[in-house]
């Protein structure tokens, strides 16, 4: 089976009162489509921490899922203004999350840490002034990740 | 451990009310940043926050968590009551302080989470 879109959602910069929405109804989609449980969130995971890097860091832009005979693939794509330093993001406990984000629970700088964590292969094109492109992939027969697993 | 006797531990009030008493409750994780539940939380946990923004229960609902206990007695804005109703997440408020309620429910026998380890 080829990749299919099954979600394809704007999103805004800013726009706190809808984050989320995407990756929930994302969930609901995958839930119909019979994906495992553990699958679904780790997807729905990604899903989120992109979404809310979009609305929190972002111009602003486009989050698109598609799901293939064995994998689902997440890609999160912005309009600026780009990460400047990618190792030093990925660091866990890092951020440039102002005190507004703080004070909503996120900019504890595990954004990109976790979106790697519950990836099973992750793909960035980023730079200083260009878009933000992340392409996540998670295979739909991936183990568990689960810690009690 | 059933919520029936979670309740009286640390007083809690009923907001939204979606499992019955019988739930039963094997680990609680205390957090008050939504990335690193999203980080380590597991599912069937129950999450003590003093954050009480509609994000929370997006966090939740990604990370498969079906209760939220707020604590300090801080009341959630009506719209974090409407999303848990509509998400089926079950919303209790503790007048007591994050540390006391940890204290609390340690002591009774509830365990943290088995978590990823970073380091």
């Amino acid at each position: 089976m080829q990749e299919q879109v099954i979600l394809r959602s704007a999103i805004e910069k800013g726009d706190f009162a809808r984050g989320g929405e995407a990756s929930s109804n994302l969930k609901e989609i995958l839930r119909k489509l019979g994906v495992r449980s553990d699958i679904n969130r780790r997807t729905t995971i990604v899903t989120y921490e992109m979404e809310m890097n979009i609305i929190i860091h972002s111009l602003g832009g486009e989050i698109t899922v598609y799901i293939a005979s064995d994998h689902i693939k997440v890609v999160a794509e912005d309009k600026g203004p780009g990460i400047e330093d990618l190792q030093l993001a990925f660091q866990p406990g890092y951020s440039t999350a102002d005190d507004r984000v703080r004070e909503m629970g996120f900019g504890a700088g595990m954004g990109l840490n976790n979106i790697q964590y519950y990836s099973d292969d992750l793909h960035v094109e980023t730079g200083k002034g260009q878009s933000t492109k992340f392409t996540a992939i998670i295979y739909l027969e991936s183990p568990s990740k689960e810690p009690n697993s | 451990m059933k919520l029936a006797e979670i309740i009286p531990l640390i007083q809690l009030e009923p907001l939204v009310v979606i499992d019955d008493l019988d739930y039963e409750i094997k680990t609680v994780c205390g957090c008050d940043l939504m990335s690193d539940v999203l980080a380590f939380s597991q599912e069937k946990t129950m999450l003590l926050t003093g954050l009480t923004n509609p994000q929370v229960i997006r966090t939740a609902e990604m990370t498969d968590i079906k209760f939220i206990i707020f604590v300090r007695g801080k009341r959630p804005p009506k719209e974090t009551i409407e999303l848990a109703k509509e998400k089926g997440i079950n919303l209790y408020l503790s007048p007591k302080s994050m540390f006391e309620c940890c204290g609390i429910l340690y002591q009774a026998g509830l365990n943290s989470e088995s978590m990823r380890s970073l380091i």
